[in-house]
C-alpha cells in the first residue's frame, strides 16, 4: 500500500509520531508486523530479491536444464517436491564425462538415485521441459531485455526532456508533438511487423527485442524531465550561473540535470514493470526472443493449447510475470511517495 | 478554439501518415514482396514477373508506392489481400464492428466499476474499502492480460463450464460470449480509472472550496457528489487517451485468446502471413480509431475545463 508522506512535518506531527512509535512497542507482534509491512515495501523487496537471484544465478538456482526435452514426461503433473517412487530416474550417459573416473562415479551415483525431488516441482511442459527451470531462466531473459531497453529509454528520454525543457520554443514544440504522435502509433502492430521481418531470419534476436521495447520505453521520461526542467530553469541559482557566464552545456549538465535525478529514478522504477509486461506480451505473440530461449510470455503461449490437460505450463510463467510486475509497481509507488509526491499525477 | 481544433486535426493526420508509413517501410524492408504473390518456383517467366512487378508497382521507389497507396486509400480502394484476393477495405470493415463492440463493452465496464470505486476509496480513505480497492487496482495493473484470459478460460470454461471459451455469439446482446473477453480487456482500464479517480478525488477533497463548503454546513453527500466529484471527473476524462492505448493493445491480445472475430485477431494472422496490404489497412483503421478518439477527448477536455489553453 502506498504511504502518505508529510512534506512538511510540523512539531505536532513529529510528537504525534513519537507517541505512535512508543505505543507500537506495546503492541502485539502481529500488529507490529502489519505496521512494518505497511511502512516499508517488504513483500515487494522480497519478490524483487528473488527475481534478481533467479535472474543472475539462473544456472545455479534452476533445478534442471530449461531446454532439455524429455518426451516420456510430456505434460507431467507438478510433483510439488514430493518423492516419486513410481518413476525411476535413468540418467543420460551423454550428460556425464565417462572418460574420467569422477564422471563415471557421478553417473553411477545418479543411476542409483530414484526420481529426484527437485525434478518437475512445477510440472513439465508439452515437450517434457521442467517448468520451474524455465520460469527461473525466464527471469534472466526478462531482466536482461528490460535492463537494456530501460537504460536506453532513460538516456534518450531524459536527454530529449532536458533539451525540450531547457531550450523551449520550437524545439520544445517539435519534441513534444513527436512524443504525442509516438504515443498514437499502434505500437504492438508495428512491433509485430518488425519482429516478423527480422526474427524469422534469425540473427541478432535479442537486439531486435531490446530495440522494440526501447521504442516504447522513452516517452514518459521526456514529459516528466521536461516538466522538472521548466521549474528548475527559472530558479535563481540557474540564473546566477548564467550571469556568471556558464555555457548552455554547463548549465544543463551541472545545474539542471542533477535536479531531475529523483524524477528520473521514480519514473524508471514505475516503468520497469510496464516494460516487463510489454516484453512478455511480445513474446506471447511470437514477436519475442525465439526458441529455445525460455521467455515467460512464450512459455505461457506454449501451454495455451494444453490448457485443459496441463494448466501448469501456462499458469506458472504467467504468475511469475504477474508477481514481478506487481512487486515492481508497488515499489515504484512507494519510491515515488518517498522521493517525489508531486509525481502522483503519473498514475 | 478554432485554432485548437485545426491543430488537433493536423496532428491526427500526421499520426495516421506516420503509422502507415512506418508499417509500409518495415514490411518492405526485408525480402521481396513479389515472392509472396508468385514464388519463382511456380514457373513464372521473366516477362511475367516484370509485368506483375509493374502491376503491383514494386518497381517504383517505396515513397512512390506509398503515395499511390495513400491516394487510392483516400478514394476507398485499399488493394486486395494477398491470401484470398479480397478487397482489403471490405475485409477490414467487416471485422471493425466486432472490435468496437468488445472495446466499447470493456470501456464501459472499466468506467462504471473503476470510477465509483475510486471515489469510494478516496472518500473512505484508509478504510477497508480503500485497501481492497487499491489492492484490486494493483492487481489489474500488474496482471498480463494474455495470462488473465487463459486463467479465466481455465476456470470458467474448462473447470466450471459456465461460459464458452471463445468466439463471438450472434447479435449484440450475447452476454455469454462477451463476458470473459470483456473482463479480461477491462482489467487494465479498470485499474487505471480507479487510481486516477482516487488521486483526483483526494486532491479535490483537500482543496479550499471543499473545505469552505463543509464549513458552510453543506451535507457530506452534497460535498462529495456536487462539489468534489464533478471537478475530480476531469482527470479520468482526459486520461481516456491513455486508457484507449490499453484497449488497443489489449484488443489484439484478447481477441487472439478468445478467438474473437475482430481486427486485432486478423492483424496477427496478417502478420504471420506477411499479408502486407491487409496489415496496412488494419493499421490505417486502428490509427484512425485511436487518433479520432484522442482528438475527441482533447476537445472534450478543453470544453469541460475552461482553464486549458487553446493555443
Amino acid at each position: 500500500m502506498t504511504q502518505q508522506v508529510e512534506t512538511q512535518e510540523t512539531a505536532d506531527q513529529v510528537s504525534g509520531r513519537d507517541a505512535e512509535v512508543r505505543q507500537l512497542v506495546k503492541r502485539s507482534v502481529g500488529s507490529q508486523a502489519w505496521y512494518l509491512v505497511r511502512r516499508w515495501p517488504l513483500i515487494p523487496l522480497f519478490i524483487m530479491t528473488i527475481l534478481l537471484i533467479a535472474g543472475i544465478f539462473s544456472p545455479l538456482v534452476a533445478p534442471s536444464d530449461p531446454i532439455k526435452q524429455s518426451l516420456a514426461f510430456r505434460n507431467f503433473e507438478p510433483t510439488w517436491g514430493r518423492a516419486m517412487p513410481e518413476y525411476n530416474f535413468t540418467p543420460d550417459p551423454a550428460d556425464y564425462d565417462l572418460e574420467t573416473t569422477s564422471g563415471v562415479s557421478a553417473y553411477n551415483r545418479a543411476k542409483n538415485k530414484t526420481f529426484p525431488r527437485s525434478k518437475y516441482i512445477l510440472g513439465a511442459d508439452n515437450l517434457g521441459r521442467d517448468v520451474l527451470s524455465r520460469v527461473v531462466w525466464g527471469a534472466r531473459i526478462s531482466l536482461k531485455v528490460t535492463a537494456y531497453a530501460l537504460t536506453s529509454g532513460v538516456i534518450i528520454g531524459s536527454l530529449l526532456g532536458l533539451v525540450a525543457g531547457y531550450f523551449g520554443g520550437w524545439t520544445d514544440e517539435i519534441l513534444m508533438r513527436l512524443v504525442d504522435v509516438w504515443l498514437a502509433l499502434p505500437f504492438i502492430l508495428i512491433a509485430l511487423v518488425i519482429a516478423q521481418q527480422f526474427l524469422t531470419q534469425g540473427g541478432a534476436a535479442e537486439g531486435v527485442v531490446v530495440f522494440l521495447i526501447a521504442l516504447v520505453a522513452w516517452t514518459p521520461f521526456v514529459r516528466q524531465v521536461r516538466a522538472d526542467v521548466l521549474t528548475i530553469r527559472g530558479m535563481d541559482y540557474v540564473m546566477a550561473a548564467r550571469v556568471a557566464g556558464a555555457s548552455n552545456v554547463r548549465l544543463i549538465i551541472r545545474h539542471v540535470l542533477p535536479g531531475t535525478f529523483s524524477t528520473i529514478l521514480v519514473v524508471a522504477s514505475l516503468r520497469v514493470g510496464q516494460l516487463i509486461l510489454t516484453e512478455s506480451t511480445l513474446s506471447f505473440l511470437g514477436a519475442g526472443i525465439p526458441d529455445p530461449v525460455p521467455a515467460w510470455g512464450k512459455s505461457v503461449s506454449d501451454g495455451r493449447q494444453f490448457i485443459e490437460e496441463a494448466w501448469w505450463i501456462s499458469f506458472f510463467p504467467g504468475f511469475a510475470i504477474f508477481l514481478v510486475v506487481m512487486a515492481l509497481n508497488f515499489f515504484g509507488d512507494w519510491l515515488r511517495d518517498r522521493l517525489d509526491p508531486r509525481l502522483r499525477q503519473l498514475d | 478554439m478554432r485554432r485548437f481544433i485545426l491543430r488537433r486535426f493536423v496532428f491526427a493526420l500526421f499520426s495516421i501518415v506516420l503509422a502507415t508509413l512506418a508499417v509500409f517501410f518495415i514490411s518492405r524492408a526485408a525480402g521481396d514482396p513479389l515472392l509472396l504473390y508468385a514464388n519463382s518456383g511456380y514457373g513464372l517467366s521473366a516477362e511475367g514477373e516484370a509485368a506483375l512487378r509493374k502491376r503491383l508497382l514494386l518497381d517504383q521507389p517505396v515513397v512512390v508506392q506509398y503515395s499511390v497507396w495513400l491516394g487510392r486509400t483516400l478514394t476507398g480502394d485499399m488493394g486486395e489481400t494477398i491470401l484470398d484476393r479480397k478487397p482489403v477495405s471490405r475485409v477490414v470493415t467487416q471485422r471493425l464492428p466486432s472490435t468496437i463492440h468488445l472495446g466499447a463493452a470493456a470501456f464501459i465496464l472499466s468506467f462504471v466499476v473503476g470510477i465509483p470505486l475510486g471515489v469510494l476509496s478516496a472518500v473512505r480513505r484508509g478504510s477497508i474499502f480503500d485497501y481492497i480497492g487499491r489492492f484490486f487496482a494493483l492487481l489489474g495493473q500488474a496482471v498480463p492480460q494474455f495470462w488473465l484470459g487463459l486463467v479465466l478460460i481455465l476456470l470458467f470454461a474448462v473447470q466450471w463450464k459456465i461460459f464458452p471459451a471463445g468466439l463471438k455469439g450472434d447479435g449484440f446482446w450475447d452476454i455469454k460470449h462477451l463476458i470473459l473477453p470483456t473482463v479480461t480487456l477491462a482489467s487494465g482500464g479498470f485499474a487505471f480509472y480507479m487510481r486516477i479517480t482516487r488521486t483526483a478525488m483526494l486532491q479535490v477533497l483537500d482543496s479550499e472550496y471543499v473545505r469552505l463548503a463543509r464549513a458552510k454546513g453543506v451535507s457530506n453527500s452534497m460535498v462529495i457528489w456536487k462539489h468534489a466529484f464533478k471537478n475530480a471527473l476531469i482527470q479520468p476524462l482526459t486520461g481516456m487517451t491513455l486508457a484507449l492505448t490499453f484497449f488497443l493493445t489489449g484488443s489484439v491480445l484478447v481477441e487472439n485468446i478468445f478467438a474473437w472475430p475482430g481486427m486485432g485477431n486478423m492483424a496477427i494472422t496478417a502478420v504471420n502471413n506477411n499479408d502486407f496490404p491487409l496489415l496496412q489497412g488494419i493499421v490505417f483503421f486502428f490509427t484512425i480509431l485511436f487518433v479520432s478518439m484522442t482528438s475527441v477527448t482533447d476537445l472534450l477536455y478543453a470544453y469541460i475545463d475552461p482553464r486549458i489553453r487553446y493555443d
